[in-house]
This record gives structure tokens, sequence and C-alpha cells, in this order.
């Protein structure tokens, strides 16, 4: 239960008692929201003492008589206006004026309760501005949250691409003030360094490319018929010349559904970061398993390696927009710690959800599964 | 007479930051303790006691270097600390040690960012060790 305080300001003693019976036992429950409002009366005979007890109780909704004894209703709104308070103005009136209507309204009163009322019409009106009070804070609340994010990825990126300019800058000044001695091959570390780096940062930016693609492109005209088998053969032979380096098997077992629709750019985006990671993360000698299964109503993607693993720990944030795992083992891995977020994201275009079970020193399997048919539930979701 | 020679802890998960960073202040005749993340960083703490220490920010996490900062400060209260990191003005994130309400949180006695020239991150070094 949450509680509202309502605070009514008039100057006839019935109007404030009748109120405060009427909104003792109502309570609004709206679908959306979590719990129940009710509401606690607070009663002010002139518009002076409404704002000491505003100041004093921060009420969320006011109840404004207009004709006051002292300073008059429309003098009290513009108080609340410059004082910025966080509160809902309905105003009583007991006649019909459209110019205090236009100039209340200018002044921030967003209703109109006509006097006298019934108790059904406090009622609607209370159910009203409860309700835009709640959407209201919600909104606010929301916007918070996304502010926060932005500004969380945009000082990560700004992190994430500066550091290797930072190095390769080093490194270059080293060259140039011939710190290391007058050969091309003093540098050669420098030189294969400042190479990795750039390499590093190049993988940054695509992934960051196809992490905005994700998010702002619309995928469903792109939707067509697309085969799994020839998806993962590609991945694969993207991937196989570090594979080779690292002396690690591929097999891939197609046990049903050969085709999905689907845009093809999203499902080698799924392809290329689990099958890459899949080598990446693996052991020299290691060995990648790619099955594809289906039933009637969804398709299965697994991906298993035989690889270093991860934690719980590790496994509850690898999804997060870029959390990399460092430790020993991962030192020399180089990633964006965008691909799995990436990964995610489109899954979830589609409906989707991605899985991952890991042992350490044993290996992972991420497992992808999305619902079928495609068409229709990317037409209801985009 | 005899100089002394005077440790520096750098700790930065970027190994070649790290690698140019103690190239330099070897060459500057400083003693350098290299590690690459807040747990190494922790486990030199314990036993030995720098003259100087520069922390990266982020490392394991997005505040590695503040950790840091206050656990040395702990341990070593008179042994300064640099914080350096390549996050900067352009996302807005920003903090110095200008304000007293910001020393009141960041344990360090300057914050540095990333690609300041060796020589001038020599002299700050200095002037904290008032050599």
């Amino acid at each position: 239960m949450a509680q509202l305080k309502v605070l009514v300001v008039d100057d006839e003693p019935g109007i404030r008692s009748g109120v405060a019976r009427i909104l003792k036992t109502f309570h609004v429950t709206y679908p959306f929201m979590d719990e129940d409002y009710t509401y606690e009366v607070l009663e002010a005979a002139s518009g002076e003492e409404g704002i000491e007890i505003m100041e004093r109780e921060n009420p969320d909704i006011m109840l404004l008589d207009n004709k006051l004894p002292g300073m008059q209703g429309v003098e009290v709104l513009e108080y609340v206006r410059h004082k910025n308070h966080n509160i809902v103005v309905a105003m009583i009136t007991s006649y019909a004026s459209v110019d205090i209507a236009v100039k209340a309204t200018n002044d921030g009163a967003t209703d109109f309760i006509p006097k006298p009322f019934t108790p059904q019409e406090l009622k609607s009106s209370i159910e009203q501005i409860t309700k835009q009070q709640y959407l209201k804070r919600i909104t606010h609340k929301l916007d918070e949250e996304g502010k926060k994010i932005r500004y969380q990825f945009l000082s990560v990126l700004s992190h994430e691409l500066k550091a290797p300019l930072n190095a390769i800058e080093g490194y270059m000044q080293m060259m140039k003030e011939r710190q290391l001695g007058n050969l091309v091959d003093d540098y050669a570390p420098s030189i294969d360094r400042s190479l990795q780096r750039i390499q590093g940062m190049r993988n940054l930016i695509m992934d960051l490319l196809d992490f905005t693609k994700v998010s702002f492109e619309k995928h469903v005209e792109k939707v067509q018929e697309v085969n799994l088998e020839e998806a993962a053969s590609a991945a694969i032979v993207t991937v196989s010349p570090y594979a080779i380096q690292k002396d690690v098997q591929f097999e891939t077992k197609i046990l049903n559904c050969k085709k999905i629709w689907a845009d093809p750019n999203d499902i080698e985006i799924i392809f290329n970061n689990l099958i890459s990671n899949a080598v990446k993360y693996n052991k020299k000698g290691g060995k990648v398993t790619v099955t594809i299964d289906c039933n009637d109503n969804e398709l299965f993607l697994t991906f298993e390696d035989t690889g270093i693993g991860m934690s719980q720990e590790e496994q509850d944030i690898i999804f997060e927009e870029f959390s990399r795992i460092k430790n020993e083992k991962t030192r020399n891995i180089s990633g964006s710690g965008l691909g799995l977020s990436i990964v995610k994201k489109v899954v979830a275009l589609y409906h989707g959800l991605i899985t991952v079970e890991s042992t350490i020193d044993k290996g992972s399997i991420f497992t992808v599964i999305i619902p079928l048919p495609q068409v229709q539930n990317i037409n209801n979701g985009l | 007479m005899d100089k002394k020679v005077y440790s520096v802890l750098v700790a930065d998960d970027d190994p070649d930051y790290l690698y140019q960073v103690s190239y330099y202040l070897r060459k500057a005749g400083y003693e350098v303790i290299a590690v690459e993340s807040q747990k190494e960083a922790e486990q030199v703490m314990t036993k030995t006691r720098p003259d100087i220490a520069i922390f990266d920010l982020m490392m394991e996490s997005d505040d590695s270097g503040f950790i840091l900062c206050y656990k040395l400060k702990r341990r070593y209260p008179e042994v300064p600390v640099i914080l350096a990191t390549a996050v900067s003005r352009e996302t807005g994130l920003t903090f110095g040690l200008s304000s007293e309400q910001e020393r009141e949180w960041i344990k360090a006695d300057l914050y540095l960012e990333k690609g300041v020239r060796p020589e001038q991150l020599n002299q700050e070094i200095k002037k904290l060790l008032k050599i």
C-alpha cells in the first residue's frame, strides 16, 4: 500500500470534512501499479495556512478552492509554480469562470472539481490525478535509468577507444626519441604490440557498428530464408586462420531445421560471435561443436567448447556491455567486450534467449533458443 | 653521498602502458614494481612499502584505483598516490582533487590523465616525494 497526501485548502469546514470522509475509505488500483494507493487528508482553512502545511508536509495532491478569505486560490497556485513543488493541484470552483480557469490552467492546475461535488465526482478526479502522478513518476525513473546506462556506456567506450591510442602513441614516441636504439629491430616488440592494439581497436569499431545496427535498424524488411548450415560454415571459415594457429577442430551437427526466416545479418552475428569465442577461449588442440536442432516450436543452437570455462560469477556478467573476464588465462586474448551483449540483443529481437553453462577448465556451452515461426514473431515485435 | 633509490608501485591493466611507464621511470632512476591488477597490487602492498604509487582507475572493476588508494592510505598514510586514467572530460566524467569534498572521498594526492609526457610525470613524482 502506498499513501498519498491530499491537502484540501477551503474555508468551508463542510467541504474539508466531506473530502476527508470520502477519501478515508477510497483507494485506487491501476493495472500497472505495484500497489494500491490510499489517501491521507490534510486540511487548511486559508491559502496562507495551505502554503504553510505544504512546506511542512510535502503533500502529493492539492484540492484548492479559488475563493478564499485572504490570499486567493490563483495566488496559491502561482506560489506553487514558483517554488517548483512536485504537487498536482486541482481547483475547486463554485462558479465556472472562464478567466479563472484559463489563468489557473496556465499556472499549472491540472483539474477542476465543480462545487458542490458528489463523492463520485471527487473520487473520479482523485483517481485521474493519481494515475497521472504515477505515470509521471515512472517516466521520470525510466528516463533517469536510461541516462545512466547511456552515460556508463559512453564512459567505458571512451576508455576502450583511448587506451589503444595511448599505447600506440607511447610506442611511437619511444621510436621518435630512439629510446631503445637506432635499429628497427630494437623496436620489433613495440611494433608487434602496436599492430595488435590497432587490430583490437578495429575489432571494437566493427563490434560497435554491429551494436548500433542491432539497436537502431529495422530488421523486418530484411527477413528472408537463411540456410543455417551455410551460416555456420561461413563463420567457421572466418575464424579458421586463428583456429589453425590454436589447433582447434570443428564439428557441426545438423539434427533438424536447416533453414529459418530471419535477417541474414542477424544470424551471421550470432554464429560469428559464438564460434569465434569458442575458438578464442579454447585450449590448444581443443574442439568446438556446433549443433543445430529444433522441434515444432523452437530452434536450438548450441556452441560447445573444450576451453578454459568460467566461474558462476563470471557467467553472471558476460552478457553485459564491455564486461570482459580478466584473469591470467584471458590476458592475451583480445576482445571488445561487446560481442555477447550484441548476440543477446539480436536473440532478443527474435524473442529468443541465450544461456550459458560452464565449468572451469572443462569448457562452456552457449545455447540459443529462438521461437518458431520467426516471421510472425519478428513482425509483432518490431 | 649515497643517492637514495625511490621505489614506485605502478598498477595498470594495460600491459603496454605499464611497460612504457615502467621504462621511463626506470630510466629516470626509480625502482619500479609493476603489476597488472588490483589484486596483485594489494598483494605487493601487504609485503612492501613503496615510496610512491601510481594506480590506474579501471582495472578488474571500474573503481579499482579508488579502492587501491584507500587501502594504501590506510596502511601507509604518508605514501603519496597518483591516480591515472584514460577516462576524461569528453564523457562528462570529471573529478579532480580541487575541492574539499572530492579530497574527502578520493584518497589520492594527484589525479592525472593518461598521456602525460614522461618528464612531466617525473616532475610530479619529485614534487610529491619532495626531492
